[in-house]
């Protein structure tokens, strides 16, 4: 099987400080990927490298055997939950028309189309009811469903998903990754899911790649996971716990989970 | 004065019919600058810059007075001014917060700069008070020729970028990693909307652009949040206040920016009202179970 996703001694660093270094990875086709680590350890500039908006220091990024470069269509991309303005002239609808033709030159000409295909994505995330709701006045949950169906315009090889679930409450936690899940097995998507919280996600997780302190680790949940591992990458002692199927992180240091670029910061929930 | 003479010079419908032929082209050229101002204020709504047009205005003034000053032409100077002002705004002010404080910075000194040009002005008065208050209807024919090719021009550049600008400005992040060039975007928009203002200020006047440029778009959204029709109802309510305010004006003697604000305002007025009483009860286009049963 041919890797959608291929790096190869990638390294990012800004000014002396280091990201990671040397990172060779290949991600396949109908895999689900999860970028964890603290804040500040370069999860979400790790995508932004995958969508050609990040150079990379030094290495290699592919993205279906061609460098990678921006405005690809073979990336969906789903963002963090925002808040829109009330006033804002968007209804459901229209947010997943964005991702059908919203990048495109000139007014859109051949609407019919262009809805048929809008229907259908919004019937595929379960979202046909408020579809013509303004986006300001949707919860976290229906606007998150949105922004899957928006990122599947294009049918889109790989899934690059920053935080998806944040700010969401449990049960839309559960049905917002459950769609993307969905998308994964069924059409053989790759994802890529960036997150501070495995728990969420962790039954579809296939590997993870674990960032934290300048190192990282690529393997199975159940490799990485441990109190070993982690404790390595901190370079401080962090204690893995399982229970019920979930798994908590204890003993994250200080500068780990309050030192940050990202502007969220969810203090000891960290993955 | 009593009220009956105020009454007269404000409203005076005598001849009219042959005062009507007389404006054909400031009417003409109206029609065409609330198309301009409704289609640029969706815009300006979308990308929070209201207080960018009122500061923008303000240059725009100031370098009118600079071409009024040295015998340029105005509507020259008004253009190289709110072009300036605007590209200023477009690369400095990236986020919002510096936005505004740039643009408080910018507007009090552009409004300085205007009023010093006019006070060495040795000219007519009524030349002065025009760049504040509008003076269409005493534009010749080959300047209205010069606004509405520009007009055109500008509509041409915005309906070429109008998906990606779209896009841009109601969801960037998502639109940059689709790969549109964002930033581009938001000054080549700026430029637009520098050289907008300065054509609305021919109509209205520096103090005034808000009124055509902000007002219709914003009564638009009141009512709807229908891309579409945000677009036609904004343009329908500033061609509505232009060519209404001009025609209102005709047989007065008095500017005829306070017609079109007043129109402006009104429905404005009109469309807070409707939106107000249709959030009350409720209707937000959601499709709710019961109905979905019966459909």
């Amino acid at each position: 099987m041919k890797p959608v996703v291929s790096l190869r001694g990638a390294t990012l660093k800004f000014g002396k400080r280091t990201l990671w270094e040397d990172l060779d990875l290949d991600i396949n086709p109908g895999e689900f990927f999860a970028v964890l680590g603290p804040n500040g350890s370069g999860k979400t500039t790790f995508l932004k490298v995958l969508l050609g908006l990040q150079e990379l220091h030094s290495g290699s990024a592919r993205l279906g055997g061609r460098p990678v470069e921006r405005g690809s269509n073979l990336i969906g991309y789903i963002p963090q939950q925002k808040s829109f303005a009330p006033d804002t002239p968007l209804r459901a609808r229209d947010l997943v028309g964005l991702g059908v033709d919203g990048h495109r030159w000139g007014l859109r000409l051949g609407a019919a189309k262009a809805n048929r295909r809008i229907d259908e994505l919004l019937d595929l995330v379960g979202a046909a009811e408020y579809a013509k709701v303004p986006v300001g006045q949707l919860s976290g949950g229906e606007q998150q469903r949105l922004r899957v169906a928006q990122s599947l315009a294009a049918d889109p090889q790989v899934l690059l998903c920053d935080e998806p679930l944040l700010s969401l409450d449990l049960q839309h936690q559960q049905a917002v990754s459950a769609l993307i899940n969905k998308q994964c097995r069924s059409q053989d998507s790759a994802v890529v899911f960036v997150t501070h919280e495995i728990n969420p996600i962790i039954d579809y997780v296939d590997r993870v790649l674990y960032l934290a302190g300048g190192r990282f680790r690529v393997g199975k949940p159940s490799e990485v996971m441990t109190t070993e591992v982690l404790s390595g990458l901190y370079g401080s002692r962090v204690e893995v716990i399982h229970a019920n199927g979930r798994m908590i992180v204890v003993g994250l240091p200080e500068a780990a989970t309050h030192h940050h670029e990202d502007a969220h910061s969810v203090a000891g929930e960290l993955g | 004065m009593d009220f009956d003479s105020i009454l007269r010079a404000i409203f005076n419908f005598e001849n009219y019919g042959e005062l009507l032929v007389l404006v054909q082209n400031s009417i003409w050229a109206g029609a065409l600058l609330g198309l301009l101002g409704g289609l640029m204020g969706t815009f300006v709504m979308k990308r929070d810059l209201a207080f960018a047009v009122h500061g923008i205005s303000e240059l725009s003034f100031a370098g009118a007075a600079f071409a009024l000053l040295i015998g340029a032409d105005i509507v020259f100077g008004s253009l190289i001014g709110s072009v300036l002002a605007a590209l200023l705004l477009g690369v400095m002010g990236v986020r919002a917060r510096d936005k505004n404080s740039i643009i408080g910075v910018i507007m009090p000194f552009g409004l300085g700069l205007g009023i010093l040009f006019l006070s060495l002005y040795e000219g007519r008065a009524s030349n002065k008070f025009g760049l504040l208050t509008g003076q269409i209807v005493s534009v010749d024919t080959v300047q209205l020729q010069v606004l509405a090719t520009a007009a055109v021009v500008v509509m041409i550049a915005l309906v070429a970028i109008w998906r990606p600008l779209t896009f841009a400005s109601v969801d960037p992040e998502v639109a940059e990693a689709r790969g549109v060039p964002v930033r581009t975007l938001g000054i080549g928009f700026m430029v637009l909307l520098g050289i907008s203002v300065a054509l609305s200020i021919q109509v209205v006047g520096a103090l005034l652009v808000l009124a055509l440029l902000i007002t219709p778009a914003a009564a638009a959204l009141r009512v709807t949040s229908s891309p579409r029709l945000v677009v036609t109802l904004s343009v329908a309510f500033a061609v509505t206040a232009t060519v209404g305010g001009i025609m209102l004006a005709l047989g007065g003697r008095i500017p005829i920016s306070p017609y079109v604000t007043t129109l402006s305002f009104l429905i404005y007025v009109v469309c807070r009202i409707i939106g107000g009483v249709r959030a009350g009860r409720g209707l937000n286009g959601r499709v709710l179970p019961a109905e979905a049963g019966a459909a």
